[in-house]
């Protein structure tokens, strides 16, 4: 266990420094969401949404979200090139546990993109965002526990693919329904009957749901709840998927 | 007492076209401190048989141990104690020789401090101690290899497996690299595993040579031996006794008119 616990900040030192040397990978992932919240954010401020809050406690929580889903998922690119430097084959080789080679890797992703959530939330507080201060704490920790299950898998399938032309394809087509279908940008609350109930099918639902019922200040709502079981869940799946790959992987 | 020893070693490849066997069943030994060169044509199983070794991959026959160690039931033992460099080397160009070094000595477990005396010492021994905070971008084609090599050896590990170290070095650099693993068997008695394409780099390196072809061993011997049992004088060249072994001469002219 203390062998996991080291290697694991071994390599996440070593991403980490590596995302520290490039001002452009510690920004670009917000640039998405920051142009939403610029240029979108203001269109829904006098709607009817449906929702407890004002239009920015909705927006923002989705915002977040999004973060996760058109940033994490694309982690994997840096590791197919990695591959093809052999840096994967060349770290398998070590006794370093392939967990560890896992963790590291996700938990600077997730340290990078809750980087990236407060910037986003103190963009938005300017725009006229108010909400709890315990709300806005979980929905950091939100974002930290979806883009490390994001990034996780991201990696398993940048290992998979034989064709890295595949991998953004096949993230795309991934990301896009489940940002709609997560009502990230507009509530499902607004949504008919049918697509309301196939959006209950999206797991990331549950996680917007959830991080806008913290920003009304809703904790104890089965908001809430139904989202951190969900993001557990969610979580636990991605790093026994995320283990077995990097296990066996490079073949 | 053999420091690798394979019996029938073997893998076969599940494929949509079939199952595709790259290695049928490799038997070798490996004395310590020997060097020896691994030869084969190209699709020949010489690197799939490393990367079972090295642990990469697993094995779907046969047994193995090196360094004293299963290959199938104790790979984590075995991986403390072989170094093995590829030949896409693996170092991030973006960082410097001394980051790479110090990290790949802690993900062999060595304490800090020991890592950082030891990436030192290889610099020194290597060449490569003006180099240490350099980028690994900015190292010629020679200076990377040496690189590759010091962060296999940053353990101090019984077995150093080189895949095809030379190939696209100019003829100083090779022979450079050539006198290091000699160094490396001198001084420290290190065992090196190397594959090759070049006859002559398994000729001048190599105390003894295993030829594999369709992924079982061909021939094994010292280079005379080879070439007095195939090519009829130990004087001859090793090329015309590895296409004696192999049993493919050179290509035949191509008959086909330019144009019809």
């Amino acid at each position: 266990m203390p062998a996991l616990l080291s290697d694991t900040a071994l390599v996440f030192g070593r991403y980490a420094r590596q995302t520290l040397r490039s001002k452009f990978q510690m920004l670009f992932g917000v640039l998405t969401p920051l142009l939403y919240l610029l240029f979108f954010g203001p269109l829904l401020t006098d709607l009817p949404l449906g929702s407890r809050g004002d239009s920015w406690q909705v927006l923002v929580p989705g915002l977040l979200l999004q973060l996760g889903l058109f940033g994490a998922t694309f982690s994997g690119f840096a590791i197919i090139i990695e591959k093809q430097f052999g840096v994967v084959e060349r770290m398998r080789v070590t006794p370093v546990s392939r967990l560890a080679l896992l963790l590291g890797r996700v938990l600077r992703d997730a340290t990078l993109f809750v980087f990236q959530a407060v910037l986003l939330v103190l963009a938005a507080l300017v725009m006229g965002l108010r909400a709890p201060v315990a709300g806005v704490l979980i929905g950091f920790a939100f974002v930290g526990v979806l883009t490390l299950s994001l990034a996780a898998l991201s990696y398993s399938l940048a290992l998979k693919v034989s064709k890295p032309h595949e991998f953004g394809p096949v993230v795309n087509a991934v990301s896009m329904p489940s940002t709609l279908l997560s009502g990230l940008m507009l509530p499902m609350a607004l949504a008919p009957g049918w697509l309301d109930v196939l959006s209950h099918f999206m797991p990331f639902r549950y996680l917007v749901d959830a991080v806008r019922a913290a920003y009304v200040g809703d904790y104890a709502s089965g908001a809430v709840l139904y989202g951190v079981v969900t993001a557990a869940a969610f979580a636990a799946l991605s790093v026994m998927v995320g283990t077995r790959v990097f296990r066996t992987a490079g073949a | 007492m053999a420091i690798i020893s394979t019996a029938g070693l073997a893998k076969t490849f599940t494929t949509k076209a079939g199952p595709v066997a790259a290695v049928r069943g490799i038997d070798l030994t490996v004395a310590p401190g020997e060097i020896l060169g691994f030869l084969g044509p190209n699709g020949a199983g010489k690197t799939t048989t490393l990367r079972m070794l090295t642990t990469l991959l697993p094995p779907t026959g046969g047994a193995a141990t090196v360094a004293g160690f299963d290959l199938a039931r104790e790979p984590a033992a075995v991986r403390g104690r072989i170094g093995y460099v590829a030949q896409s080397g693996g170092v991030d160009l973006n960082i410097s020789l001394r980051e790479e070094l110090v990290t790949q000595g802690r993900l062999y477990r060595l304490p800090k401090a020991e890592a950082v005396a030891r990436a030192e010492e290889l610099a020194r021994d290597l060449g490569l101690t003006d180099l240490l905070d350099r980028k690994c971008a900015a190292l010629s084609g020679g200076q990377r290899r040496r690189l590759d090599i010091a962060m296999g050896l940053m353990h101090r590990p019984a077995i150093l497996f080189l895949d095809e170290p030379t190939t696209g070095l100019d003829p100083g650099a090779r022979a450079d690299l050539w006198d290091l693993v000699r160094r490396l068997r001198a001084d420290h008695g290190t065992t090196v595993f190397l594959t090759t394409h070049y006859l002559d780099e398994a000729d001048a390196l190599a105390d003894r040579i295993v030829v594999v072809d369709e992924g079982v061993v061909v021939a094994d011997g010292t280079p005379s031996a080879l070439k007095l049992q195939y090519a009829g004088s130990a004087e001859a060249a090793l090329q015309h006794a590895f296409l004696a072994i192999t049993g493919r001469g050179p290509a035949p002219a191509d008959r086909t008119p330019v144009a019809v």
